[in-house]
């Protein structure tokens, strides 16, 4: 057993640098930031706080790093991280937090609350408390690829359906392509129809794509979990298949947490640069878009839509301009949420919280949140771009008998297209 | 010098000065100190009543300033009569006795009035070196005060330099100058600060130990009806001040317009004195009126507060030439944290082990 | 001591000696946060990152509107502190002798609404530390005792200024004695956010521009 009290502090102290430090000197303990999450806002509860949930790290930035806390703590004026401490981390940096980042945009002294949360859940997973669903999760993603345990074979059934249905040739393994494209779990099994909505997009593109059968999935629990050497493992499963496959592209699914792994986090948890680039798959439909090669020769519908941009993807991932370029070229009444982009409300599903069997309870009194928001602008249909978020959506939506429709943007897309093409 | 006593009210009739001239100076006087209305007539009837008071004046490490002050100021006026009916039996500058003849005066006057005289002293006292930086007659001045001073019924400090050591102890202070109240402790002392003090108030004071006894002090020992104002309060200046509206330079167009004269160095906010208001040279002006900030000379230890010409919210010292030390200072102890910290990065680096899959199979124990 | 021994020494050795400890401070306090070091970007950035780390140390000096309720006090006590402390005339002559250039002054009367909204504001702020849910919680010893060293400063120049006590001699010295122990308490409390605000900020500000949210 590696994991221990002492690793975890251990990697505490290491994860701490100089944005850290930086942060820690600057807070001012105002609180402002509860008023930007979602779990403090919807349950009233103080602890929620997210600078709250730092204490043992800004303790020990202060231990280790600091003059004065050096001193404090040779006369004993301070008082050491304990088993409790990091007990008691667990719920507020695992289970009550979606990592969406939005306290990160109001923190009065620019604080990126997230970045330091994420290293806390590093120093938690090194301690041995990550919790059990994200470790088995990270257990399937590697040894089997899917976080959810669908093997290869499970997507490669799928593809064969895909193309019986639209009969396009669907390529597994194709090297020199233009793409390879990852998948999401529920894409594979439960929102399974993208596959062949991409085929047809693709085709009618001129876009040449594949799957790798050596990494199919993106969604990476180590990421969730703080852990960088599980992430890395991840990610250098999909390095080496796209550089078998030679590929010059890598196209990241409708998900935000995936999308944040394998663009942002990845190259730095493997500490070298991709030698492809990594897209959103909505930053590609975008492009594909603005170059043209989406044919489309009808008018727009005219029923009020919506978006819900994820938090990983939008706020953290930067991709905030090309989901709407899209809605506005489907709809004419396309709406926007009282506060979206960058500071959208987290539907509460993210960071792995939507995974986690105790969260249950305290997921239904944050969607609230979600809800009134979708309330105010009285439409039918919420678009999305990630497959948590449209699982969490429609789990909530269900939960207060809204008859709301949710549906994910490549499908919207996909649908659109051939409507126009099937008339 | 030793006189006859005499009445007051009878060497005013033979000096053909009214009984009506006499009440206006009383009220002047009254109202220069801010006394009620009656205390006029209650200085007025029992100045008549005095007989000449026994004054002593001890001059010490001082520049005649005060007495300059005090005689040539004015022309003859109703208020130098009153050094007419005090007798003043020792004085340096005004005495027509010397040598030996002088010390004699002074002497016959501790032993005539013991008790009751009244001493002035202008001038600061050394006290280093058993006080030998100034004598008089082979008599340090510290000896002379403490002589003097044990038979007095009163002591007036005369200027800054009696009050509170004045310019002879400005930094370095090489003669170890002290004020009489630091020497002295069992006698009542009046302080009357200034370099030099306004005649009127020196009158004025004076009157009032005459008829009323000792006016009421400030913590400072100075009388409050001159001192109890700042000159920043009372000046004809403040409006600019409050509008922020002040003379940059001593020639500038500020200057010209007679605004403020704070930023040239002007100490008037933290200066306990009646120049505003009485004014000098039978109250023609002040400096500030004359276009130069007040140098705060009515003040303790107003010669080491940094320059006549240094802005009040300013330094007395450089702060800024430490900056540089405090910066290369800053900087190694600086290093050394850094060093500290960088080490114990490494350290929690190289301490923690890698993650692996067979972590993420453990049980939850 | 009297008090004007205590003011000269108030202007001189002590703001000599504060000033060192500020001074030296900070320089102590950078120190130990840069040495701590930063990993390098290897992601392929959308921008340097620059532009987002500028805009983002502006834009957050200006509050969200919608948060006013809970952050208006404390960001309008910051704008009058900033306000009495960089254009009150005497200020800018002690700035000025160690800097050695100046700027323009505000009228006094501006001055003093600033200095009353500051007042104000600080003792909002102080209140909200007991009533409002999540600033308690976050709530430790030393957040009153560097509000009190803040606010010190404060009411002791709006004080005498007024001179609503006490000699102006006196409260003058306490004035600059209180803003000597801030100066001093400055670096080695949370109050070194008043610098390391920018780094904040622009760490963030600049990830968030390599990631092209701003």
């Amino acid at each position: 057993m590696t994991t221990s009290l002492e690793q975890g502090i251990n990697t505490l102290k290491a994860a701490i640098d100089a944005p850290t430090a930086s942060y820690f000197s600057s807070c001012v303990h105002c609180g402002i930031c509860a008023y930007a999450c979602i779990f403090y806002t919807e349950t009233g509860e103080a602890k929620y706080t997210p600078m709250n949930r730092l204490e043992p790290m800004k303790r020990l930035w202060e231990q280790e790093y600091t003059v004065l806390g050096r001193l404090k703590k040779l006369i004993g004026l301070s008082k050491a991280i304990t088993q409790a401490d990091m007990e008691a981390a667990v719920e507020l940096n695992f289970e009550s937090c979606t990592t969406c980042g939005r306290c990160s945009m109001i923190c009065p002294v620019g604080n990126d609350i997230v970045y330091m949360i994420k290293k806390m859940r590093g120093a938690l997973t090194a301690a041995g408390l990550a919790p059990p669903e994200l470790k088995g999760a990270a257990v399937r993603a590697i040894e089997k690829g899917s976080v959810m345990g669908f093997p290869m074979e499970t997507l490669a059934a799928q593809v064969r359906a895909a193309e019986k249905e639209t009969g396009i040739k669907i390529n597994i393994d194709e090297p020199n392509v233009d793409y390879m494209l990852l998948l999401s779990s529920a894409e594979v099994v439960q929102f399974d129809e993208i596959i062949g909505s991409l085929a047809k997009i693709f085709k009618q593109a001129g876009v040449t794509w594949t799957f790798s059968s050596k990494a199919h999935e993106a969604a990476n629990p180590g990421m969730h979990m703080g852990a960088k050497d599980i992430e890395a493992q991840q990610i250098e499963q999909m390095v080496a298949a796209a550089e078998e496959l030679k590929v010059k592209n890598v196209i990241s699914p409708e998900c935000g947490h995936a999308y944040m792994a394998i663009r942002w986090d990845g190259p730095n948890v493997i500490g070298r640069p991709y030698p492809f680039k990594v897209f959103h798959i909505i930053e590609v439909l975008d492009q594909l878009r603005e170059q043209g090669k989406l044919k489309t020769n009808a008018c727009c519908t005219e029923e009020p839509i919506t978006f819900h941009d994820p938090c990983q993807a939008a706020r953290r991932g930067g991709v905030n301009q090309p989901q709407r370029n899209l809605l506005n070229m489907m709809s004419s009444n396309f709406v926007e949420m009282k506060q979206h982009s960058a500071c959208n409300w987290c539907c509460g599903g993210g960071g792995g919280v939507g995974s986690l069997e105790k969260t249950e309870e305290l997921r239904k009194r944050i969607f609230h949140r979600k809800k009134r928001q979708i309330d105010e602008l009285g439409v039918n249909t919420v678009v999305t771009m990630c497959a948590t978020c449209r699982n969490t959506l429609e789990e909530g939506l269900e939960n207060n008998s809204m008859d709301v429709n949710v549906i994910g943007l490549t499908e919207a897309v996909a649908n659109h297209l051939l409507k126009e093409n099937e008339s | 010098m030793t006189k006859k006593t005499h009445r007051l009210s009878d060497e005013l009739q033979k000096h053909g000065i009214s009984r009506r001239s006499f009440l206006k100076f009383c009220t002047a006087m009254a109202s220069a100190m801010a006394l009620p209305p009656m205390a006029a007539n209650v200085m007025a009837e029992t100045l008549e009543k005095v007989q000449r008071q026994s004054v002593i004046w001890l001059s010490f490490q001082e520049c005649t300033g005060c007495t300059e002050s005090l005689t040539r100021s004015h022309k003859p006026s109703i208020e130098s009569l009153i050094f007419d009916f005090i007798s003043l039996d020792y004085h340096h500058t005004l005495q027509a006795a010397s040598g030996d003849a002088a010390e004699l005066a002074r002497e016959q006057a501790m032993h005539a009035h013991k008790g009751k005289y009244i001493l002035i002293v202008d001038g600061s006292i050394p006290t280093k070196d058993d006080g030998v930086y100034s004598t008089i007659a082979g008599m340090t001045n510290l000896d002379m005060l403490k002589e003097v001073a044990k038979d007095a019924a009163a002591i007036v400090s005369i200027g800054t330099c009696a009050a509170y050591g004045g310019l002879p102890k400005a930094a370095p202070n090489p003669t170890g100058a002290q004020s009489v109240s630091e020497i002295i402790k069992d006698k009542p002392i009046i302080n009357i600060p200034g370099c030099p003090p306004i005649p009127v108030v020196m009158t004025g004071v004076l009157a009032h130990v005459l008829t009323l006894g000792i006016p009421e002090l400030d913590s400072h020992g100075r009388p409050v009806a001159f001192y109890g104002d700042s000159i920043h309060d009372r000046c004809y200046r403040r409006p600019f001040y409050d509008q922020g509206l002040f003379a940059k330079s001593f020639d500038d167009d500020g200057a010209r317009k007679g605004w403020c004269l704070y930023e040239v160095g002007c100490k008037g906010p933290v200066t306990h004195n009646a120049c505003a208001t009485l004014k000098w040279n039978n109250g023609t002006s002040f400096p500030i009126q004359s276009g130069h900030g007040c140098i705060g000379c009515s003040e303790p230890d107003f010669w080491d507060a940094g320059g006549f010409y240094k802005a009040l919210s300013t330094s007395n010292a450089e702060p800024g030439h430490w900056a540089g030390v405090a910066l290369g200072a800053g900087a190694v102890v600086g290093a050394a944290a850094a060093l500290a910290n960088r080490h114990s990065h490494k350290q929690a680096e190289s301490d923690k082990t890698e993650i692996t899959l067979d972590d993420m199979k453990e049980s939850d124990a | 001591m009297n008090e004007v021994e205590l003011l000269n020494w108030a202007r001189g050795p002590g703001l000599v000696g504060a000033s060192f400890i500020m001074v030296f401070g900070i320089i102590l306090r950078l120190f130990e946060i840069f040495s701590l070091g930063k990993a390098k970007e290897y992601a392929e950035v959308r921008s340097s990152g620059a532009m987002g780390g500028i805009k983002t140390i502006i834009q957050r000096s200006i509050p969200e509107p919608r948060y006013w309720r809970y952050i208006g006090a404390a960001y309008l006590f910051h704008v009058g502190l900033f306000v009495v402390i960089f254009f009150f005339m005497p200020h800018i002559l002690m700035f000025e002798s160690v800097l050695g250039f100046s700027w323009p002054a505000l009228p006094n009367f501006i001055i003093d609404i600033f200095s009353v909204l500051t007042i104000g504001g600080m003792i909002y702020t102080l209140m909200s530390r007991f009533t409002n849910p999540s600033r308690r919680i976050m709530t430790v010893f030393s957040d009153y005792l560097v509000w009190a060293v803040t606010f010190l400063p404060v009411i002791t120049g709006y004080m005498t200024f007024h001179r609503f006590v006490g000699d102006y001699t006196c409260m003058l010295a306490i004035h600059i004695l209180s803003v000597e122990l801030l100066m001093i308490v400055l670096p080695f409390s949370k109050l070194s956010h008043s610098f390391s605000f920018a780094i904040s900020r622009w760490y963030t500000g600049s990830a968030f521009g390599k990631r092209g949210t701003l």
